[in-house]
């Protein structure tokens, strides 16, 4: 009879200590919002990231199982910007009614004004890619998780600090990288504009075939301007996207004589083992790349 | 004359990539003209937006066993395309099940078969946008591809043309003397499937059947006879490419759209202006002889 008590008791217990440990559960849009959650919540969170490693998040279509994964989330991390168009029907079919947290709140954005000042402003989303607004994004999260378990919100300044020490450091980096090279030659080409807040931080010209979303496609008058000037500048810096099409930036190559600089991650992080597995590693990725092929120009 | 250059010559001789844009356009207006015109006398003008559809798990599976090689892609969309055409065609024949409906059926279930492996593979970069191509970024293999499929199509349907047309209009006499009605109707859908391949490698969907169907649907109302329909449907095409391709290059538009935009304004333009039974042709012979039945 004891022994039967003394068990249900141990179970109890388990159950009590197994409720304490469970880790605040995240879910972000893209991979780089899940790192950083994953760099600034450590062992306090588990983080789903509902697009993949080297996914459009532009095209991307929600399945059932990223549904279910909203509505058991404890926080929703998402960048903003319309650059997420599928969410909020998500988070309606889901049923989530917990926090969204915007990672791109407080950024000083970019925009381009429509044809003709006829339309409203377009914003180019893709903010993540200075180090400079990644700090932001990181204090954005780190804010965000602590008001959401308040009980280790201690342990996510901390690694929040550490973070935004290493983000700092790495656009200091960035800067000195770049600015190496004479601004004559910083000039690269790639497959969409998704790099617009890299290309002004650190004063580097970027252009590319198509607009802020992959899903539009390009004109011919775009292309053979865009042609005209590689061959005037003499730009021999093209690369290639992780995520997009690469088949139009391999055209432009072929009629110019560029050389494929190799593989950009500008929107999604690669896998674990590829050259761009978290959000610092890819932006060190990136700058390298842009670097050795702006040094070819 | 100078400006007539610049308008017309100059974009196509400064830029490789808009020579081998309009080739791909000129080999696929050629290739897929005729079989237009055939699919519109067939009543199957639909059917080519099915097989769209149909070679989508045929091309996925290539793309994830080959990558992005046009030739994995291009064997899987044909054998896709292949197995949902003779299937649909063969049960259309032989269960009396009408046609359309066979191909609904069948197209229905590939494309569902398509759909289900992209999502299975996860959100790798989007399957569905990289699967077609786009015409400005066609490269020479592509060209090759589109070339050879569109002069294999046209020595083909030289080959079988009258039966095939006979059997268009008549079916039954066509059995009664030849009784292989239904191996030509089996190699016109061959004929199909390898024009909408090649144009999806070159155009991406969408474009695909716009440039197979808009001029010959157009071109129903210039000619009387299959042959002459076909050359017109060719020409059509062949300008709805040019002029979709210079528009594209000029004003900034998407090039896809604009030709297919192109087609659509001169099939517009038939329903007018067509000397058979376009509208304005139906007036002014209505003015002319009051009394006589039209339309017959």
């Amino acid at each position: 009879m004891i022994g039967k008590w003394l068990v249900l008791a141990f179970a109890a217990l388990c159950w009590i200590g197994a409720a304490e440990a469970k880790p605040l559960s995240v879910v972000a849009t893209f991979t780089v919002l899940a790192d950083m959650a994953t760099q600034i919540g450590g062992p306090d969170v588990e983080v789903r990231s509902l697009v993949g490693p080297n996914g459009d998040i532009h095209a991307y279509e929600p399945t059932p199982d990223d549904a279910r994964a909203l509505a058991e989330a404890d926080l929703v991390l998402v960048n903003g910007l319309h650059l997420e168009g599928w969410i909020d029907r998500l988070v309606t079919v889901s049923g989530y009614k917990r926090k969204i947290v915007v990672a791109s709140e407080g950024i000083k954005l970019r925009s381009f004004a429509g044809e003709a000042g006829s339309e409203a402003p377009v914003v180019d989303p893709h903010a993540w890619n200075s180090a400079a607004n990644g700090a932001i994004y990181a204090a954005n999260i780190a804010r965000a998780l602590a008001a959401a378990d308040a009980e280790h919100a201690a342990g996510y300044r901390d690694r929040a600090e550490r973070y935004a020490g290493e983000l700092r450091e790495l656009d200091a980096w960035a800067r000195r990288v770049i600015s190496a090279i004479p601004r004559a030659k910083r000039k690269i080409i790639t497959s969409h504009d998704a790099l617009g807040y890299l290309a002004d931080a650190y004063a580097i010209e970027v252009h590319a075939p198509i607009g802020f979303s992959t899903t539009s496609e390009a004109s011919a008058g775009e292309i053979a301007a865009l042609i005209q000037q590689i061959r005037r500048e003499h730009i021999k810096a093209v690369f290639i996207e992780n995520a997009s099409d690469p088949r139009l930036v391999e055209q432009i190559a072929r009629e110019t004589g560029a050389t494929l600089g190799g593989t950009l991650y500008p929107e999604a992080l690669s896998e674990q083992g590829g050259p761009a597995p978290t959000y610092v590693q890819m932006f060190r990725h990136n700058i390298e790349t842009i670097r050795a092929g702006m040094q070819q120009n | 004359m100078d400006w007539l250059y610049q308008l017309t010559v100059a974009p196509f001789a400064d830029y490789g990539f808009m020579r081998r844009a309009l080739v791909a356009c000129l080999a696929l207006a050629v290739g897929s003209g005729p079989i237009g015109v055939i699919l519109v006398l067939r009543r199957m003008s639909l059917a080519g937006d099915a097989m769209s559809h149909a070679v989508l798990p045929g091309a996925a599976i290539g793309f994830l066993v080959g990558g992005l090689s046009l030739w994995s892609m291009t064997i899987g969309g044909i054998a896709a395309g292949l197995g949902v055409a003779l299937l649909s065609g063969v049960v259309s024949r032989s269960t009396g099940l009408r046609e359309d409906a066979s191909f609904a059926g069948f197209y229905l279930a590939s494309l569902a078969v398509g759909v289900m492996l992209v999502s299975l593979k996860g959100s790798n970069i989007d399957l569905m946008h990289i699967l077609f191509g786009t015409i400005l970024a066609v490269d020479d293999q592509a060209l090759y591809l589109v070339g050879g499929i569109a002069s294999l199509s046209t020595m083909t349907l030289l080959a079988v043309y009258r039966p095939l047309v006979l059997e268009c209009f008549d079916p039954g006499f066509l059995r009664t003397v030849d009784g292989r009605g239904s191996l030509y109707h089996l190699i016109f859908l061959v004929l199909v499937v390898l024009n909408l391949v090649a144009a999806f490698q070159a155009l991406g969907t969408l474009m695909a059947v716009g440039l197979m169907m808009l001029p010959a649907a157009a071109a129903r109302f210039w000619a009387r006879q299959v042959s002459s329909m076909a050359l017109v449907a060719v020409g059509f095409a062949i300008l709805s490419g040019y002029l979709g391709l210079a528009a594209s290059y000029r004003l900034g538009l998407p090039s896809g759209p604009a030709i297919v935009l192109t087609a659509s304004l001169v099939y517009a333009a038939s329903i007018f202006i067509g000397s058979r039974d376009g509208l304005l042709y139906r007036k002014l012979a209505a003015a002319r002889f009051p009394r006589q039945v039209l339309g017959q």
